[in-house]
């Protein structure tokens, strides 16, 4: 690693749960920053109580010292956060600051952008430093070009796709120093009040943005999606819907797939009775494997599936699913 | 109440968008149309108008044809439109965007006070939804984004709105920013009254100059990102597609074995 291929101190935005858990998509950014900051470090942010397992955790993944953030204001909302954020970042004197890809994080990134004439790109789903300079690569129009894209300011400010590395720990285990910043939001930031948060129960499913494994039911499902439960379980993925499926109110908004709800890209996609409107393939057609089983052989979503099925997914998913339990045993 | 939205003119979703050798959007197609999540923010402006009275203002940002997004607001209910359109613009990043947009914001201000600016959640070209915050950091506003409600109560707006892991009950004071999502309203379809009367609204063409930006803050020369290169995503080799002959499950069950999938 020379000064040509990384980018100096990396500076994560740690998303924890209310519990002070590290969320899945983290690990796999602290991984990338890893390659990205070289003898430098990873430097992480923390907002609100850090639990000393969590320091662990952290350790376990190479981070070299975490930065708790104590806002005088909720740090849930943005403008707080990204106040708070940029301490942390001008006191490391970071050049790269990486966050994982939410509708909250891209307020965070683009606020900072703006204060600290950083350039931004948001939803990246690789980086690299090259010639000293932080290349982002992009897919755009629904997923159907590629791009790379270089920030030409000093300081990058990139959220990036979960599925875009795999998570893995250091090769040597860190014991992370704790730097805690007190943070005065400005009155600019104060002038959003957040009125009420309620977090979403788990549903003992991995997360729909950040599943390795996606099941998704459409119009087809007719409103039933227990074969589809089952495959996504038997497979260990989350599940999802179609916009008509969510509108039918066959299942929770949370659940839609598309450019106007969760933007994924797991290793594989399983579409159960998904037509293949160009606004779900927005939402999905990154995906390592694309699956698709539809009764109509002229369904659109057959043009991007690796492997198609026309077929009742009454009977084909649960006879995936009998023969993915035999051969589990 | 007066309200802007900023509305964006891009390539028709159901058309074959491209990209050129220089990274950017190709626009000479004829098949433009209004950004569809830009129709929900002037359905959101134009329902807070007939409630609480007042004016909406479309505005724009882009090429000559990105004045037919403009034009549309004007037959869904906006009384006026902005058009801001230099070639210096051209190569924008998203936040030399917001700095013409802000500018442009400041200009119509400046004839009369204007209490909210509205946009879409995210443009469905480039998809980067950070337009918004950089805007309303620009005006210095306070931004309430991704609203799938939206009530005003006098001076204060309240959005509800859901995000990955929990749904938000936020609230400002006007003047505010505010982004809307396609859950927050069904966007209504001009009528033949409204096609006809948007003929007789104004349009107002703005230069850079006109708004005293400074081209070096904007187009590709201000960018503080450059696109590389951009290419067409290759098609997926080697797909299978078969007809269930009963025996189609084992065979998805093999396929994903085969692929380490499980």
């Amino acid at each position: 690693m020379t000064a040509e291929t990384t980018a100096g101190p990396v500076l994560v935005l740690l998303d924890h749960t209310a519990e002070g858990v590290l969320r899945t998509p983290v690990r796999e950014l602290l991984t990338l920053a890893r390659t990205l900051a070289g003898e430098s470090g990873v430097e992480g942010a923390w907002a609100g109580e850090l639990p000393a397992a969590a320091i662990d955790d952290l350790g376990r993944l190479g981070v070299r010292r975490v930065h708790r953030l104590v806002t005088d204001a909720d740090p849930h909302l943005t403008a707080v956060l990204a106040e708070a954020v940029e301490q942390a970042r001008s006191a490391v004197g970071a050049p790269l600051v990486l966050l994982v890809s939410s509708f909250e994080n891209k307020e965070v990134a683009a606020r900072l952008a703006v204060t600290t004439g950083a350039g931004v790109v948001t939803d990246a789903d690789a980086l690299v430093v090259e010639g000293g300079q932080v290349v982002a690569g992009k897919t755009v129009f629904a997923g159907t070009w590629t791009t790379r894209c270089a920030v030409t300011a000093p300081v990058a400010v990139v959220t990036v796709k979960p599925n875009t590395v795999t998570a893995a720990d250091a090769e040597t285990a860190s014991s992370p120093e704790v730097v805690e910043h007190t943070v005065a939001a400005s009155g600019r930031a104060r002038r959003v009040a957040l009125v009420e948060r309620t977090e979403r129960a788990g549903s003992g499913r991995p997360d729909l943005g950040s599943a390795h494994v996606v099941v998704v039911g459409g119009r087809g499902t007719n409103g039933d999606f227990s074969a589809v439960e089952e495959l996504a379980d038997v497979l260990g993925g989350a599940v999802g819907a179609t916009r008509v499926a969510t509108d039918e109110g066959w299942i929770g908004h949370d659940a839609q797939i598309g450019q106007t709800g969760v933007t994924i890209a797991p290793r594989l996609y399983v579409g159960a009775g998904v037509s293949g409107a160009v606004h779900h393939r927005g939402g999905m057609q990154a995906s390592g494997t694309i699956v698709a089983v539809n009764s109509d052989a002229d369904a659109p979503i057959f043009e991007i599936a690796d492997l198609g099925i026309v077929g009742d997914l009454f009977t084909v998913l649960p006879q995936a699913v009998a023969e993915l339990r035999r051969l589990q045993g | 109440m007066r309200i802007v939205v900023c509305v964006k003119h891009v390539p028709d979703i159901q058309s074959d968008r491209t990209l050129g050798a220089d990274g950017r959007t190709v626009r000479d197609g004829g098949d433009g149309t209004l950004n569809e999540l830009d129709e929900n923010a002037l359905e959101a402006a134009l329902t807070l108008v007939e409630a609480h009275g007042g004016e909406v203002v479309a505005l724009t940002v882009g090429p000559d044809d990105a004045v037919d997004a403009v034009r549309k607001g004007l037959q869904m209910g906006a009384e006026q439109a902005v058009h801001v359109v230099d070639e210096q613009i051209a190569g924008s990043d998203v936040l030399g965007t917001a700095t013409v947009l802000a500018a442009a914001v400041r200009h119509i201000a400046a004839q009369g006070p204007v209490d909210l600016v509205v946009t879409g959640m995210a443009g469905l070209d480039g998809l980067t939804s950070v337009l918004p915050t950089a805007l309303a950091e620009l005006l210095d506003l306070p931004a309430l984004l991704l609203a799938r409600e939206v009530d005003i109560d006098g001076t204060t707006v309240t959005i509800r709105r859901d995000l990955d892991h929990a749904s938000e009950v936020l609230r400002a004071e006007l003047p505010a920013l505010l982004s809307v999502t396609d859950q927050a309203n069904e966007a209504r379809y001009p009528n033949f009254k409204g096609i006809m009367a948007a003929r007789k609204k104004p349009v107002t063409t703005l230069t850079l100059a006109d708004l005293g930006v400074d081209p070096a803050t904007v187009g590709s020369v201000g960018a503080r990102t450059q696109v590389l290169e951009a290419a067409a995503r290759p098609p997926r080799e080697d797909r299978v597609l078969i007809t269930d002959d009963g025996t189609a499950g084992v065979r998805l069950a093999a396929y994903l074995v085969e692929h380490k999938l499980v």
